[in-house]
């Protein structure tokens, strides 16, 4: 199954501190044991949310929105795409990572929606579509 | 995770581990079946410990160590009941202290070396094709038989004993474990990937059976070449059937139609590519071309990449395409390279050529029940309007092949022939 592993924003990462170079050194160890356990697909670390957009949708609206955007905890500051067997998996793998942030921080796992997941309330024609559209 | 530890949990750090402590393990006591079960006791005593203490800092290896030390007492209890020498007893402690010493610090130089040293093993071509498979993914790839013998539509006695026989064979050749070096090298290093490439191939173009990609076996093929790419970052080989495998499987969800039916090549809806896994397979084929890869692997990544390129069917270059079958022919001639250039060609300079290509390879011994020849032959009639014809060759090749959803599609392309070729003509050119 395929994952995306969002690391959480911090307020040190919303004022855009840099990773201090053990962290980054810590952070390439980890990479390359994912490299090596094969489970790898990509991955990045992203800015703060005073270089971001949001697109406001409303009926035919569509209203941009400059960052920095306050709900710091809900906000992502990198992510990973895994191909894992299971939640077990990942989450034992997110478990080795090294502290992401110098305070304290989250990283949360959502699974993909995968084709069987839709195939109960979709007909496999606009699950096709569904999915080819994503 | 400190203390509280679940067996859930603790259950997903041993299968993260399992394949390099099965690798240790076998190294020391060269025996996979002594290193299986060394590993199972060492889970067990985690699974006792871990919920009172805590996961230690480093999971591996805890659990390589506490396996090591089983094995060593085991030596040495052994040994002290065959011979009661009390000079065996000071030499093992020795042996187990530099041991115990050693592991922490090796653990990270060497589990590397360890684990390609097992696949190497597992691959070895003193094994059988289908051994060497089955094995693989049982040590390596951690499924259980049952899980194999689903994969390979077999029956789990069937794949069980297959795998016993595998590691009797080993013991037998009496295999180091070690990764080959110098020229035995490169000859081992082919027949790993052939057994990577097979398991993949049983996945996406499944020989038998109804369904006609089997996507975990997909993944699984894949998760191995990436984690062979990541042991072995410089072999040019390893990144071209990793890029192979990454831009084939982009393909699995356009290729099965809404009914089960094969959606060939040209006729697939590309919007459904999977463009992560195309852009993992340039990359692969990128780290293959800087390291001078003109293998056969990175060959055929090359081809596949050309349709991954391509938006719409019409932009697809086939020239290119026909102009690197003509090389693959060269480093890997085989009847079924050469059909494949003949469908190449037929693309690029029209269906004339490849007829005449075709009807060079037509009587292979290798090609006289092999489906694809006909349908190709009969794809290349049918563009040419010669429709009695392309219809007998479609017929023909629908006798042929063993998958049911693929039969299907070769008796609608000979259906079509007699309606006088509504059918939108199109084939599956390899790639």
């Amino acid at each position: 199954m395929r994952v995306v592993v969002f690391v959480k924003a911090t307020e040190d990462s919303e004022k855009g501190i840099l990773p201090t170079a053990e962290l980054l050194e810590a952070m390439g160890r980890y990479n390359e044991e994912l490299v090596k356990a094969g489970i790898m697909l990509a991955g990045a670390g992203l800015k703060p949310t005073t270089q971001a957009k949001r697109i406001a949708f409303d009926g035919p609206g569509r209203t941009v929105i400059d960052g920095p955007f306050a709900e710091t905890r809900e906000l992502v500051a990198g992510f990973w795409l895994w191909e894992v067997k299971d939640m077990d998996e990942a989450v034992a793998w997110v478990k080795r990572c090294p502290n992401p942030m110098p305070g304290p921080s989250e990283i949360e796992i959502r699974p993909f929606y995968e084709m069987a997941d839709l195939a109960q309330i979709l007909t496999p024609e606009t699950a096709r579509e569904k999915l080819g559209a994503a | 995770m400190t203390t509280g530890a679940t067996h859930q949990a603790i259950e997903a750090i041993f299968r993260i581990e399992r394949a390099r402590l099965i690798a240790g393990l076998a190294r020391l006591v060269r025996n996979i079946d002594r290193a299986e079960e060394l590993a199972q006791d060492a889970l067990v005593i985690a699974l006792s410990e871990w919920p009172r203490t805590g996961v230690p800092a480093n999971p591996g290896a805890w659990l390589m160590t506490t396996a090591k030390r089983r094995a060593i007492d085991a030596i040495r209890r052994d040994k002290m009941r065959d011979r009661k020498h009390e000079e065996i007893a000071r030499e093992l402690d020795g042996a187990f202290d530099s041991a115990a010493d050693g592991i922490e610090t090796a653990m990270d130089d060497d589990l590397g070396d360890e684990l390609l040293g097992l696949i190497f093993t597992a691959c070895h071509p003193v094994l059988s094709a289908e051994a060497r498979a089955a094995l693989t993914l049982r040590v390596i790839g951690g499924l259980t038989t049952d899980e194999i013998a689903r994969a390979f539509l077999s029956s789990e006695a069937t794949i069980a004993q297959r795998i016993v026989r595998a590691k009797k064979t080993i013991g037998k050749a009496g295999l180091s474990f070690e990764v080959p070096r110098g020229a035995e090298r490169a000859a081992r290093l082919s027949s790993v990937l052939e057994v990577i490439y097979l398991i993949f191939n049983e996945g996406y173009a499944a020989t038998a059976g109804d369904d006609l990609v089997r996507p975990d076996l997909c993944r699984e093929a894949q998760r191995l070449g990436r984690m062979l790419a990541g042991l072995m970052p410089r072999d040019a080989e390893v990144f071209g059937l990793l890029a192979l495998m990454e831009i084939q499987a982009s393909r699995l969800a356009a290729r099965a139609g809404p009914d089960g039916a094969l959606v060939p090549l040209t006729e697939q809806d590309r919007a459904r590519w999977d463009q992560l896994l195309i852009r993992r397979g340039f990359d692969a084929l990128a780290s293959a071309d800087a390291l001078g890869g003109d293998g056969p692997y990175a060959m055929q990544a090359a081809l596949a990449a050309c349709h991954a390129r391509a938006r719409s069917p019409a932009d697809t270059d086939w020239p290119r395409i026909a102009a690197l079958y003509d090389r693959l022919r060269a480093v890997a001639p085989s009847p079924v390279v050469d059909l494949n250039r003949a469908i190449a060609h037929s693309m690029a300079f029209g269906p004339e050529a490849g007829l005449r290509l075709v009807d060079e390879i037509a009587d292979a011994a290798t090609l006289r029940n092999y489906a694809p020849l006909p349908a190709a032959r009969g794809d290349f009639l049918f563009r040419a309007g010669r429709l009695a014809e392309a219809r007998a060759e479609f017929q023909a090749a629908a006798t042929l092949t063993r998958n049911a959803r693929e039969r299907a599609f070769l008796l609608a392309r000979a259906d079509a022939c007699e309606r006088g070729g509504e059918f939108r003509p199109g084939n599956s050119p390899a790639g």
